[in-house]
């Protein structure tokens, strides 16, 4: 490893400006008294109070958390299985099957969004339902599934064959066999895709915004139906909030994994 | 765990979620409001063609900013320890997790008139305007997407096997050539991968040319423009631009490893 120069340094460390530049203007602006986005006008805490006092705010919150954990939930054992049953295909149907299950994330999104729309207006017709809660969870379960498989199937891949023959052999049956010796070989990806899949539910603003229908809110759509007014204090202030819990976490397992890593070291 | 039937769900689940809702966008471009078989709309999609070359114009130059700003980044980050490169790594998708439009926001209180840099400007005697052209569209593009291209590069560079560096070395290559033939050949698939990961969403997404670009519309925004008001000409747009995205991966593809695409 050669050592890293002063030039090199500096270069990283603009390009870190230039990336925390925004968010550094989120967390000014949420201690900042003034409600406005110009003026700095002394230091507070009380839009960390109020906060949890906006019911509109808090209740977009629960649905963006709500629909995060059952798209991820859904969409971790939906993929899954596909990933499992696609380990079996081979040539041709394999490929089709894997080029359509990329479709989502390599279509522009406001392109699968739009679609999605149609497609919800025109059953909604049919069958009389009407967009929101349901359709978004539909949505994001259709654009997270193709990551947990992306992520799950090169565990499969990867995988000793005979320990499932082994578990056969010893006398568990399929479903057996796959929960006590399987899944735990497959468990870093399916954890992975899980993770994945919330965080892009999470963070989804287009497609929700396309299939949430005139009463259904997430928070990314909240933040959106904000940005026409001045800025909104409260809402820097939640996402501050959101920030510094979602890069302890990230730390905290970057650090478990370097530490897992130095033991199998020595 | 030998039954194809596993994968039964899911493709069910395709063809419901991906492939009917595309069928619904070819069929609504050739029809008008009533149900009959038109072509005007894309007649109108034509009248729109000013607006996609835009949007191609600025995902091409972003594209190119984006791969000339993280080239040398992934390749110093490839060069240190492990431990370090996964914790900067990590520090480049931080803000990722941050909402897109929030962060779109910060962009346009930093560059305002009389913002934090229009005011440190100011001091230095430089008065420009930061804010509403195309140079902020682009900045805020290659912002967006700059994390998308440094990490299909390290993923390949950091692969990079070190004793084939050594070997050019001790056969007497200089550095220039160590980098132009065993380095650079060896990361075109990182290339390919990032350039079809910034392109794609930097030519489709709205709200930035609307925000930074003060009120220009790339093509998403025409599309969002007809998602209420008149579905049939928003499906003939939204077809053309799925047409263009595919011919672009199509021929990106042609220059590296397929596989390393949208993973």
């Amino acid at each position: 490893m050669r050592k890293i120069h002063l030039p090199q340094k500096l270069y990283m460390l603009l390009i870190f400006i230039f990336l925390y530049a925004p968010i550094a203007v989120f967390v000014v602006l949420s201690f900042n008294d003034a409600n406005s986005a110009t003026n700095l006008d002394g230091f507070t805490f009380r839009w960390y109070k109020e906060v949890f006092d906006d019911r509109m705010l808090m209740q977009s919150l629960r649905n963006s958390l709500v629909i995060a954990f059952l798209s991820a939930l859904f969409s971790t054992i939906l993929g899954t299985t596909a990933s499992i049953g696609m380990y079996n295909f081979r040539g041709a149907p394999r490929k089709i099957f894997q080029t359509i299950s990329n479709i989502p994330i390599i279509n522009p999104e406001i392109v699968t969004g739009f679609a999605l729309m149609l497609f919800f207006t025109f059953f909604g017709r049919l069958c009389g339902f009407e967009m929101g809660f349901m359709t978004v969870l539909l949505a994001h379960i259709g654009f997270c599934t193709p990551y947990v498989i992306l992520s799950v199937s090169p565990k499969i891949r990867q995988m000793d064959k005979h320990i499932y023959e082994a578990a056969l052999d010893l006398g568990c049956n399929q479903l057996q066999a796959f929960f006590k010796v399987v899944f735990y070989e497959l468990l870093p990806g399916i954890v992975s895709g899980f993770l994945i899949s919330f965080t892009y539910s999470l963070d989804d603003f287009v497609i929700s915004y396309f299939t949430c229908g005139p009463d259904f809110q997430t928070m990314p759509i909240v933040i959106y139906n904000s940005l026409r007014r001045p800025v909104y204090p409260k809402i820097s202030a939640l996402s501050t909030m959101l920030f510094v819990v979602i890069i302890t976490v990230l730390l905290l397992t970057n650090l478990r994994d370097i530490r897992a890593s130095k033991k199998e070291q020595k | 765990m030998r039954s194809k039937k596993l994968a039964l769900p899911y493709a069910v689940w395709m063809a419901a979620f991906t492939l009917v809702p595309l069928i619904l966008i070819i069929t609504n471009s050739f029809q008008d409001s009533s149900g009959h078989f038109t072509f005007d709309n894309l007649y109108k999609a034509w009248e729109y063609r000013e607006v996609f070359l835009y949007s191609l114009e600025i995902a091409l130059v972003s594209t190119l900013i984006c791969l000339l700003l993280a080239y040398p980044m992934s390749y110093m980050i490839s060069r240190m320890s492990e431990k370090t490169q996964s914790i900067i790594i990590m520090l480049i998708t931080v803000p990722m997790w941050m909402n897109f439009l929030l962060r779109l926001l910060g962009w346009v209180i930093l560059l305002q008139n009389n913002g934090p840099i229009d005011t440190l400007l100011n001091l230095i005697g430089i008065d420009v305007q930061l804010k509403d052209n195309d140079g902020a569209v682009v900045l805020g593009m290659v912002y967006e997407y700059l994390p998308f291209m440094i990490m299909p590069l390290h993923t390949v560079m950091s692969k990079i096997d070190k004793s084939l560096i050594e070997a050019a070395q001790d056969l007497g290559s200089n550095g220039f050539n160590v980098f132009r033939k065993v380095v650079f050949p060896l990361s075109v698939p990182g290339i390919v991968s990032g350039i079809t990961m910034v392109f794609v969403p930097s030519a489709s997404t709205f709200l930035v040319a609307q925000y930074l670009g003060g009120n220009k519309k790339m093509i998403g925004d025409i599309i969002e423009q007809y998602f209420k008001s008149d579905q049939n000409t928003g499906s003939a747009i939204a077809l053309c631009l799925m047409v263009v995205i595919l011919l672009f991966i199509i021929i990106t593809n042609q220059f590296g490893d397929e596989e390393a695409v949208g993973v």
